[in-house]
C-alpha cells in the first residue's frame, strides 16, 4: 500500500508541478478544439506571440459539458473565458449569471445579425445531410423529399449531441408545428440514433447508410485533407439550420483585460484564418486570403434559419419531447 | 477496503444530490428508460450466461489445437472500447455487413440488426466471453477424480450432469447473472448506436442527459439511485439464492474424459462461439492495420505511457482490494452480502460517480490536478467487483479442501500463503489481475468526463482523432488500444497458468 501511495504522489506531484511567472488565461473548451488536429495548438501559439501569458486551453467535454462544468464550479471557477458553446445554449447560460458581457463591438460575415452582449462567435456552420454522389444518384432536395426517398439516413440523439439538436431545432424552425409530420415520415428512413457525431459519421463511412447528418463543411474536410470529392452535402429547399458557436468571459475573472483581449483576438485575422481547415467551419470573419476554393456555400443566406437565443431553450423540451413520442411509435 | 467503496458510492450519490434543486421529479420518458433497460439487461444477462453454458462444457472437456490461444481470446470482447466493439460488430452484422453481402450472394435481403435484436447480440458479444470464463472455473473446479467415478460407475451423461454439474452451476450461475446484469444495465453507447431510435433507450442515458442536457443534478442522483435499487435487488436474490456447494476434493490433477461421444457437439459449440467472437475482432484488426502507418509518432507513445501509468496503479489497487474483499468474503457465512456490496460501484453511473467526485474535491483540490490518481481510483473500483468475483470461488474452495491440513500443520502467514494459497489462487488471480488491466486501459469514462489531462490517454486519442474525421487513423490507434490490452491480459492470464502441474 505504501509503494501506491508514494507512487501516486509521484503522479500527482508530475503534474501539478508547474512553474508560473506570466500570468494564465485559462480557456475552457471542447475536446476537439484543443487536439493536435484543431484549432487548440494554432491559437495558442498565435496569441501567445503577443500577450505575453500563459494560454491554457482546457478540454472539458463538449459544448454542453463546457456549460455543465462552469455551472458545478459555480463562483469557485479558475476559468477566463468558454469558448464553444452554440446558441441552443447561450441563452441558460447568460441565466446562470456566470458570464461577464464582453463590451466588444464587431462586424461578421453570416447570414444572420449578431447582437449578443455576453457572447461573440467565432465560427459557424450549416447542418445537412452528407452524401456519397458515387452511391447516391437521386439527392433529395428537401425533407418532403428525403421521405419519399428510399434512402437511409443515420442521426445523433439531440439529448448527447450538438448535430443531434440541430436537427431537431431545424425541422421546428422549418416546420413548427407540422414538425411532428415530417418526424413521422423520417423514422422508417432512421437506421439508427447515435450518442454523438463520431459514430454516425464513422458508420456513413463505412457503407452503412447513404445519408449522415453532419455539416456542409464536412466535404470540405474531405476535398482539402483526402483529396476526395465525392462527398457532397444536400442543399434543401427549406434552408438549413445554422450551428454559431461562441466564447464568452467569466464573470468574477481574475484576468478580465486579458480576457477581453483573448475575445478580440479571436474575431481578428489571426484566429480566423486558423478555423476554416481545423475546425471546419465557417469563419466569422472573412480571412485575409480568402477562403478555399472548397468552403464556397452551397446555401444561399436567404435559406439560413436559426431560432434566437433567447426563444430555443423554450422550444426545445417540447420539440425533444415530441420527438420521442414520434420516434419510439 | 469496502467502507472505501461504499464510501464512493455513496458519497458522490450524496454529493450530487446535495447540489440538486428540489423537488426532484422523474418524468414519464425515465420511467420509460427504466423499463426498456431492465427489459433488455435480463434478456441480454440471459442469453449471454445460458449460451456461455454449453461453451464453457465443450471448452472443459476438450483439449485441442489453438485450445490456449482460443481461452484468451475469450477474454477480448469483453475488453473492447465499446465505439470499437460496435464497428466491429456493424463490419459482420450491419447493412453492409459480411453477413448481408453472404445472404445476398444467394438472393436474400439484407440483415437489419437495429433495435432490440442489435442492442441484444452486441451485449451477448461483449459478455459472452466473461460468462464462459467465470463458468468454465466453476468445471475446473470439479475434482476430475469425480468424472472418472462417475465413468466407472456408469452414469449416463445426463446422471453425471445431474449429480455432478448441476451442483456446481448452482453455485456459479447466479454471479455471472449479477455481473451481466448489471454490465448490460450500465450499458449506454451500445444501445444508442445499435437501438435505431429512442424506443431503446437506456437509464444511462437518462442520466447524461439530466447532467449535460437539463443540468438537473437531482434527477440524475434519483435515477442513479433507482439503477442501484434494481441492479442491487437482483444481485441480493441471485448471490443468495447461489449457496456455496462443497464440490469435494481432488488431487488436482487435469480432466480426462472418459465419455466417449458428444464431440460432434463440442467441436460444433466450441465453433460456433469462436466464430461469433472471433469474426468482429478480426474485422477490427484489418480495419486497424491500414490506419497504423500515420499514427506510430509520438502522440501515441505519450498517450500509451499515460494510460499504462494510469494501468498500473488501477490495477494494483483493484487486486490488492480484491484479495481483501474475497478473503473476507470467503471466511464469512454472509460473503455474499459482502460481494454484493462489492458490486454496487458497478452500478452507479459513472458519471454520476464522476460529477459527485468533482463536487467533492472541487472545494479542497484542483480538479485537474489530481485528474490521474482520480482516474485511477476509480478505474480500479470499477474492476475490482470482477476480480472479486473471480477470487471468491476459488478462495472458498482451498479454505475447504486445505484449510484444516494447514491449520493443524501450523502453517501460518507467509508460508501459509505461500504453501497453500498460492498454488491455489494464482490461476484466477493471474485472470483477475489480467481483467482489471485491460478494463483500465481501455476505459474512458471517468477521465473525460472528470478533468481531462493535458495529455490523451489512448481511448482519448481515438476519439479525438474521430472528432477530427479521421477514421482510418483512430482504427490503427484502436487496434493498438486493443492489442496492449489484450498483451496485458494474455500476459497475466497465462502467466497465471504457467507450470501449474501439480
Amino acid at each position: 500500500m505504501k509503494t501506491t501511495l508514494s507512487f501516486a504522489v509521484a503522479l500527482l506531484g508530475s503534474v501539478a508541478a508547474h512553474a508560473q511567472d506570466k500570468p494564465e488565461l485559462i480557456v475552457y473548451t471542447y475536446d476537439s478544439f484543443v487536439s493536435d488536429w484543431g484549432p487548440g495548438p494554432g491559437v495558442e501559439a498565435a496569441f501567445e506571440e503577443n500577450c505575453g501569458c500563459d494560454l491554457k486551453l482546457i478540454a472539458v467535454g463538449d459544448g454542453a459539458g463546457i456549460l455543465s462544468r462552469l455551472k458545478l464550479e459555480g463562483g469557485r471557477t479558475d476559468a477566463d473565458v468558454v469558448l464553444g458553446l452554440d446558441t441552443n445554449l447561450t441563452a441558460d447560460a447568460a441565466a446562470s449569471g456566470l458570464i461577464a458581457p464582453h463590451g466588444i463591438t464587431g462586424a461578421f460575415d453570416m447570414p444572420i445579425a449578431w447582437d449578443d452582449p455576453n457572447f461573440l462567435p467565432y465560427d459557424w456552420g450549416y447542418f445537412a445531410f452528407v452524401y456519397d454522389e458515387t452511391k447516391v444518384a437521386d439527392v433529395p432536395s428537401s425533407f418532403e423529399e428525403l421521405i419519399t426517398s428510399d434512402l437511409e439516413i443515420v442521426i445523433q440523439d439531440p439529448r448527447s449531441s450538438t448535430p443531434g439538436l440541430g436537427l431537431l431545432m431545424w425541422v421546428e424552425a422549418a416546420y413548427g408545428a407540422d414538425a411532428a409530420r415530417i418526424w413521422e415520415g423520417l423514422s422508417p428512413k432512421i437506421a439508427t440514433v447515435t450518442k454523438g457525431w463520431d459514430e454516425a459519421y464513422g458508420m456513413f463511412l463505412e457503407g452503412e447508410v447513404d445519408m449522415v447528418l453532419s455539416y456542409t463543411t464536412s466535404p470540405s474536410y474531405h476535398i482539402i485533407a483526402e483529396e476526395d470529392l465525392s462527398k457532397k452535402a444536400a442543399a434543401f429547399d427549406e434552408g438549413h439550420y445554422m450551428q454559431v458557436e461562441v466564447a464568452g468571459m467569466v464573470e468574477g475573472s481574475d484576468q478580465p483585460e486579458l480576457a477581453k483581449s483573448f475575445l478580440e483576438f479571436m474575431i481578428s485575422d489571426g484566429f480566423q484564418s486558423i478555423i476554416p481547415t481545423t475546425n471546419w467551419m465557417y469563419p466569422v470573419v472573412q480571412p485575409e486570403g480568402g477562403l478555399p476554393d472548397a468552403f464556397a456555400k452551397p446555401v444561399a443566406d436567404d435559406k439560413a434559419l436559426l431560432i434566437p437565443a433567447n426563444e430555443a431553450s423554450g422550444i426545445r423540451d417540447a420539440a425533444l419531447a415530441e420527438w420521442i413520442r414520434v420516434l419510439s411509435k | 477496503m469496502l467502507a472505501c467503496l461504499a464510501l464512493l458510492v455513496f458519497g458522490s450519490l450524496i454529493a450530487v444530490i446535495s447540489r440538486a434543486d428540489w423537488p426532484i421529479a422523474l418524468g414519464p420518458g425515465d420511467w420509460a428508460a427504466v423499463r426498456f433497460t431492465l427489459l433488455q439487461s435480463v434478456i441480454s444477462a440471459l442469453l449471454s450466461v445460458v449460451l456461455a453454458i454449453p461453451v464453457a462444457r465443450a471448452l472443459s472437456r476438450r483439449q485441442f489445437f489453438g485450445r490456449g490461444f482460443l481461452m484468451v481470446a475469450l477474454g477480448a470482447p469483453f475488453i473492447l472500447p465499446v465505439i470499437v466493439a460496435v464497428f466491429g460488430l456493424l463490419a459482420i452484422w450491419g447493412r453492409s455487413g459480411l453477413f448481408s453481402d453472404v445472404l445476398g450472394l444467394v438472393g436474400l435481403g439484407r440483415v437489419d440488426i437495429y433495435g432490440f435484436p442489435g442492442v441484444v447480440l452486441a451485449h451477448v458479444f461483449f459478455n459472452l466471453p466473461l460468462a464462459t470464463r467465470l463458468i468454465l472455473q466453476g468445471w475446473v473446479s470439479i475434482p476430475a477424480e469425480h468424472f472418472r467415478l462417475s465413468a466407472q460407475l456408469g452414469f449416463s451423461a445426463w446422471d453425471e450432469f445431474r449429480c455432478l454439474e448441476i451442483p456446481m452451476l448452482r453455485q456459479v450461475i447466479p454471479g455471472a447473472l449479477v455481473l451481466v446484469f448489471i454490465l448490460c444495465m450500465t450499458s449506454f453507447a451500445t444501445v444508442l448506436a445499435l437501438g435505431g431510435g429512442p424506443k431503446a433507450t437506456s437509464v444511462e442515458l437518462a442520466i447524461y442527459a439530466a447532467l449535460r442536457f437539463d443540468f438537473d443534478l437531482g434527477r440524475a442522483a434519483v435515477l442513479a439511485l433507482v439503477q442501484v435499487i434494481l441492479s442491487g435487488g437482483a444481485a441480493i436474490l441471485l448471490l443468495s439464492a447461489g449457496r456455496p456447494v462443497d464440490l469435494g476434493q481432488g488431487l488436482g490433477g487435469a480432466r480426462r474424459v472418459w465419455r466417449q461421444g458428444g464431440r460432434g457437439i463440442d467441436s460444433f459449440v466450441i465453433c460456433t462461439a469462436a466464430l461469433f467472437l472471433l469474426m468482429p475482432m478480426g474485422a477490427i484488426v484489418l480495419r486497424g492495420v491500414g490506419g497504423l502507418v500515420g499514427i506510430l509518432d509520438v502522440r501515441l507513445m505519450e498517450a500509451l505511457w499515460m494510460s499504462l501509468q494510469i494501468t498500473a496503479l488501477s490495477t494494483l489497487l483493484a487486486v490488492g482490494g480484491a484479495i481483501g474483499i474475497a478473503s473476507l468474503a470467503a471466511r464469512s457465512s454472509r460473503g455474499w452480502l459482502i460481494e454484493v456490496t462489492s458490486t454496487m460501484v458497478l452500478v452507479v453511473s459513472p458519471f454520476v460517480l464522476g460529477t459527485g467526485l468533482f463536487i467533492i474535491i472541487n472545494p479542497w483540490l484542483d480538479p485537474f490536478a489530481m485528474a490521474l490518481p482520480v482516474t485511477a481510483v476509480v478505474n480500479a473500483a470499477l474492476s475490482l467487483p470482477f476480480c472479486v468475483r473471480v477470487l471468491v470461488p476459488a478462495l472458498q474452495q482451498v479454505e475447504r479442501n486445505y484449510g484444516r491440513l494447514g491449520t493443524s500443520l501450523g502453517l501460518s502467514g507467509w508460508d501459509r500463503t505461500r504453501l497453500m494459497l498460492w498454488p491455489a489462487l494464482r490461476r484466477p488471480l493471474g485472470f483477475a489481475t489480467g481483467l482489471s488491466a485491460a478494463l483500465s486501459m481501455g476505459d474512458l469514462g471517468v477521465i473525460a468526463l472528470f478533468a481531462p489531462v493535458d495529455g490523451a490517454t489512448l481511448p482519448l486519442l481515438m476519439y479525438r482523432l474521430m472528432g477530427a474525421y479521421q477514421m482510418d487513423a483512430a482504427a490503427g490507434v484502436a487496434l493498438v488500444l486493443v492489442a496492449v490490452s489484450f498483451g496485458l491480459f494474455a500476459a497475466f492470464d497465462r502467466g497465471g497458468q504457467l507450470g501449474r502441474h501439480l
